[in-house]
């Protein structure tokens, strides 16, 4: 695969606050630039007998939109959440049991998915569950001029000409899921691909930053 | 030692994902007496051959010789073999009771786990009762079994509760923090005013003091000393100690 020449790899300002609930065994709220999301973990919980599976957590992703309810837009994000945690995740070790990530939009202003990817690792983590590795979720767009621009606002979305979202793994950057939108050439998904790779290394050292501070008062 | 890498983590603060390489023995020495040290995995690290992984956030501790575990701050309570738990009896089925312990399956506890029961002498025992007991089945393939009573079939502090006192809950990290020996948290409440206190490791606490005030000041105390700092705390129990009682 071709390094791309992206040394400049431009994301928004994003933040983040976990265990802000009390409730929940887990939750964080995720901000990139104005697009803001909370999360919210329960479990390992009991189970419906009827969503019991013997050998593995049953792991269940809800999307509440700022408005209404959710559509079908938000149960296909919930699909793509919930096959990147269950990667990551050891369900194996709770069999019979299961988990729920509530994810509830504060504000959209593009990135959406990705928002969604940061938030719900952050609340795994900090509801203390086994995880193999973290993951992260980068949106990049190809406007009409074929630049790539990571982390899109609402309005570049918009324009764009293609829209993709990928899940990283930490450990080897490997991709774990892909969500694209509109028509790009196999290069250009290769390029997006390396891009965020690459901001994925920012988003990870800022995770590690943030745990470290939240750890900071009983070291 | 096996795990000088490891060794120079401990105090800091590691991620899911992180990784270590164990150095594996191939030969086995015949003429050395002595075995190698090997790192024991605790909470939130496992084995996958010769790599040691990290899959819970939190800071890396250290026990001579070679333990190695992560402390992390948690609010669900898994159930754990030996661990001592506040449970709340919720149901009475037959000759077991069932017990919330605020895992993720409700626990059973046999009547005849119970100091001095017998078949014809039960235990006094309500539905919504607690009890402070002890996990003697444990793992994430059987259902939690609970007994009142240690192996030479004395109580040692395990029963049902008398009247009185409150339960509340705090986080899982907080409980370890009280619970460890020489823990500053426990002295400076001591100093504060007597109090009976049972700390489960499922994350519940009961204090009963002389007061229904000075039990609710202890709880207060408690659940709000889980977000502070040393100092932070130091401040306020010198406040409490010094200001309405």
């Amino acid at each position: 695969m071709e390094v791309c020449e992206s040394s400049k790899v431009s994301l928004r300002e994003f933040g983040c606050e976990q265990n802000l609930l009390s409730r929940p065994d887990g939750s964080a709220s995720f901000v990139q630039g104005d697009t803001s999301v909370m999360a919210g973990v329960y479990g390992p919980a009991e189970v419906k007998v009827s969503k019991e599976i013997y050998d593995r957590a049953t792991l269940e992703v809800l999307i509440q939109p700022k408005v209404g309810l959710p559509t079908v837009r938000e149960r296909s994000q919930e699909q793509c959440i919930r096959e990147t945690c269950e990667a990551s995740l050891l369900l194996s070790l709770h069999p019979r049991s299961s988990l729920t990530l509530v994810l509830q939009v504060l504000h959209d202003d593009g990135s959406l998915l990705s928002c969604f990817l940061n938030a719900a690792c952050m609340a795994l983590m900090d509801a203390g569950l086994p995880m193999s590795c973290l993951f992260c979720g980068v949106t990049c767009a190809i406007n009409t001029d074929g630049q790539i621009i990571t982390d899109p606002t609402a309005a570049q979305e918009k324009e764009s000409r293609a829209l993709m979202t990928f899940a990283i793994d930490c450990a080897k950057r490997r991709v774990l899921m892909s969500s694209t939108k509109g028509s790009f050439s196999v290069h250009e998904l290769q390029q997006c691909i390396a891009v965020s790779q690459k901001a994925s290394e920012k988003i990870f050292q800022f995770y590690r930053d943030s745990v470290r501070r939240r750890y900071s008062k009983n070291l | 030692m096996q795990v000088p890498e490891l060794l120079q983590r401990v105090g800091q603060v590691l991620l899911p994902g992180d990784e270590f390489r164990l150095d594996q023995e191939d030969n086995i020495s015949l003429t050395e007496v002595s075995r190698p040290s090997r790192a024991v995995c605790g909470p939130g690290l496992r084995r996958s051959g010769a790599r040691l992984l990290v899959c819970k956030s939190g800071v890396l501790r250290h026990k001579a010789p070679n333990v190695f575990w992560i402390d992390s701050q948690q609010k669900r309570y898994v159930p754990a073999k030996g661990e001592t738990v506040i449970g709340i009896v919720t149901a009475k089925a037959g000759d077991i009771f069932k017990v919330d312990v605020g895992g993720s399956e409700q626990a059973s506890l046999s009547y005849l786990a119970f100091e001095g029961a017998t078949k014809r002498n039960r235990p006094n025992v309500q539905v919504g009762d607690l009890v402070f007991a002890q996990f003697v089945v444990a793992n994430k393939d059987m259902e939690p079994e609970l007994v009142c009573m240690d192996s030479s079939g004395r109580a040692n502090g395990m029963g049902v509760f008398g009247s009185g006192g409150l339960l509340f809950t705090v986080s899982l990290g907080l409980v370890r923090r009280l619970l460890s020996p020489l823990s500053e948290l426990r002295s400076d409440l001591e100093q504060l005013f007597p109090c009976e206190l049972v700390v489960g490791m499922n994350g519940r606490l009961w204090v009963r003091s002389c007061s229904v005030q000075q039990t609710l000041i202890v709880a207060n105390l408690l659940q709000s000393s889980d977000s502070m700092t040393a100092p932070q705390r130091k401040e306020l129990f010198r406040k409490v100690q010094q200001g309405a009682l």
